[in-house]
Order: structure tokens, then C-alpha cells, then sequence
């Protein structure tokens, strides 16, 4: 557990909550980035132009981060490159048929305290734990 | 316009938070995901501080009769657990667990040069893509099944 990191994680995590209650106060959205990425797909006149500003704030603000405390971001991907493909795609694919990920169903559902969102969550993180698993101490693939 | 400017500032402030909590970074996310391995618990605090914060504003924010500079909320009204919802989540947390990143910090890795979380990106839009492609055909035959019944 060398790694282990408790405050910097529950600071970054308040401040991603600070960022769901400000879009659900002033513009009554909740921020589930699937849905709000997926409304892009198929979008409706004057909806689609803040789900860009605010996806784009998404990348935006890593930017800022590094600029502001001179900080590099450690990105580390070991995966291999079918992997990715594969991964990413189970990814879009599951997200967009359960309605939510971890930002809406991980942090906005289960703040409004939603059965479905509880179900989602419980069931996406069984589901992960168990890949790791299975792929790092069975297969020993993938990783 | 001012909505645009508070989904920005939104928007900035989580990709900020995701770069803070460190789940911009697969290696970190698999790392807390690995209850068999060298187990990183980090990533609780994250949905702790998050789910947190937002579960004791959201009860007073949704008491309002509505935002503050939009006419009613929006959030979802499904209360059904359905077929869908668990089976997607499930095929959900089995991408999530190959490549260490959900949707949000995948768009937050987009401007940091790595042709790697690029290719994640890239295939996690064709699978929602595709998805909802499906849906789409999925729901017209079964409308036309009810018509040739």
C-alpha cells in the first residue's frame, strides 16, 4: 500500500462532487459524463453547445492543473493495444446500455440515493474487481 | 449563455478533480481495483469525498422549484431496475477493469498527448456509437412485429 493516497484522493473527490452540485444547482443537470457525452450522438437544437463546453472543461482542466502547480500528470497505461481497443469499447458500449457510469450512477445516483443507480454501481464494480482478477492472478493477460 | 459558462467552469473543476484524486491515471485505478494484488484503497476516498458532498447539497438543491438559471431539473425519472441497466453496467466494469478508465477521465486525458488513452477515447465513442445504433434498430423491429401482428 506504498501508493495509498487518502487525502489528495478525498480532495480531488470533493472537488468532483462540487463540480455535480454546481451543474445540478444552476442548470438543474446531473453530471454523468456518458450521458452527457452519449447526447451528443443524436443532439437536440440548444442542448448540445454546454455538453461540449463542459466536456471540453473536462480536458481543459488537467491543463490548468499542471500550469497552476507546475505539477506532471502521471498518466500509466500497461495495457496492450488490443486491449485498449477492446476495453475502451466495453466501455462506451456498457456505459450507454446501463445508463450511467461512475459519475452518474457512482456519484449523482447514489447521492440522490436511487435503488437503480445503487444496482448499476454494485454491479460495474463486481464486474471490474473481478476482470482485475481474472486477468492479472488467473490469465496473467492484458496487463 | 451563462449556463454554457457554469458548464465550463463545471467541467473544469471535475477534470481538476480527477487529476487531483490521480483517476486520470489507469495505473492508479487498476491499482485500486487489484484487491489481490499490492491493493490501493485510494480511490474509495475519491467516491467517498464525491458521493459525499454531493448527497448532503443535492437534498437541499432538489427542494427548490427549480435551478437557478434553468426553468425545471433534469434528472432521471426510470425507476425500474431492468434487463439493460444490469447487463450494461456489467459490460461496463468489464471494459473499466481492462483499461483503468471510465468516461469522465477519459475526456480529461485528451489534451495530455498520449496516443494511448487517445485509442481508449476513441474506441469508447464507437461503442456508444454502435450502441445506440443498435438500439435503434432493436426498437424499429419490434415495432414492426406489433403492426404485423
Amino acid at each position: 500500500m506504498e501508493n495509498f493516497t487518502p487525502i489528495s484522493a478525498f480532495a480531488g473527490g470533493l472537488m468532483i462532487g462540487g463540480a455535480a452540485i454546481v451543474l445540478l444547482l444552476f442548470n438543474g443537470r446531473v453530471a454523468g459524463i456518458s450521458g452527457i457525452a452519449g447526447g451528443l450522438l443524436a443532439p437536440m437544437r440548444g442542448d448540445a453547445l454546454w455538453r461540449i463546453v463542459f466536456l471540453a472543461g473536462l480536458a481543459v482542466g488537467p491543463v490548468l492543473y499542471s500550469l497552476a502547480t507546475g505539477e506532471a500528470i502521471s498518466i500509466d497505461v500497461t495495457s496492450s493495444v488490443p486491449a485498449l481497443i477492446i476495453g475502451g469499447f466495453l466501455v462506451g458500449f456498457g456505459s450507454s446500455a446501463g445508463s450511467g457510469c461512475t459519475s452518474g450512477h457512482g456519484v449523482c445516483g447514489l447521492a440522490r440515493f436511487s435503488k437503480r443507480s445503487l444496482v448499476a454501481t454494485a454491479t460495474f464494480m463486481a464486474a471490474a474487481l473481478i476482470t482485475v482478477y481474472l486477468t492479472r492472478h488467473v490469465f496473467g493477460v492484458l496487463s | 449563455m451563462t449556463r454554457v459558462i457554469v458548464a465550463g467552469l463545471a467541467g473544469i473543476l471535475f477534470g481538476v478533480g480527477l487529476t487531483v484524486s490521480a483517476m486520470i491515471n489507469p495505473a492508479k485505478v487498476l491499482g485500486f481495483l487489484d484487491l489481490a494484488g499490492n491493493w490501493d484503497p485510494s480511490l474509495a476516498f475519491v467516491l467517498a469525498g464525491a458521493t459525499g458532498i454531493a448527497a448532503l447539497a443535492f437534498r437541499t438543491i432538489l427542494k427548490r422549484d427549480k435551478p437557478v438559471l434553468s426553468d425545471g431539473f433534469q434528472v432521471p425519472t426510470v425507476s425500474a431496475i431492468d434487463r439493460p441497466l444490469v447487463w450494461g453496467s456489467a459490460v461496463f466494469g468489464i471494459g473499466w477493469g481492462i483499461v483503468g478508465l471510465c468516461p469522465g477521465p477519459t475526456f480529461s486525458t485528451l489534451l495530455q498527448g498520449r496516443w494511448e488513452t487517445g485509442l481508449i477515447f476513441s474506441a469508447m465513442i464507437v461503442g456508444m456509437a454502435v450502441h445506440r445504433l443498435l438500439r435503434r434498430v432493436v426498437s424499429r423491429n419490434q415495432a414492426t412485429t406489433i403492426e404485423a401482428e
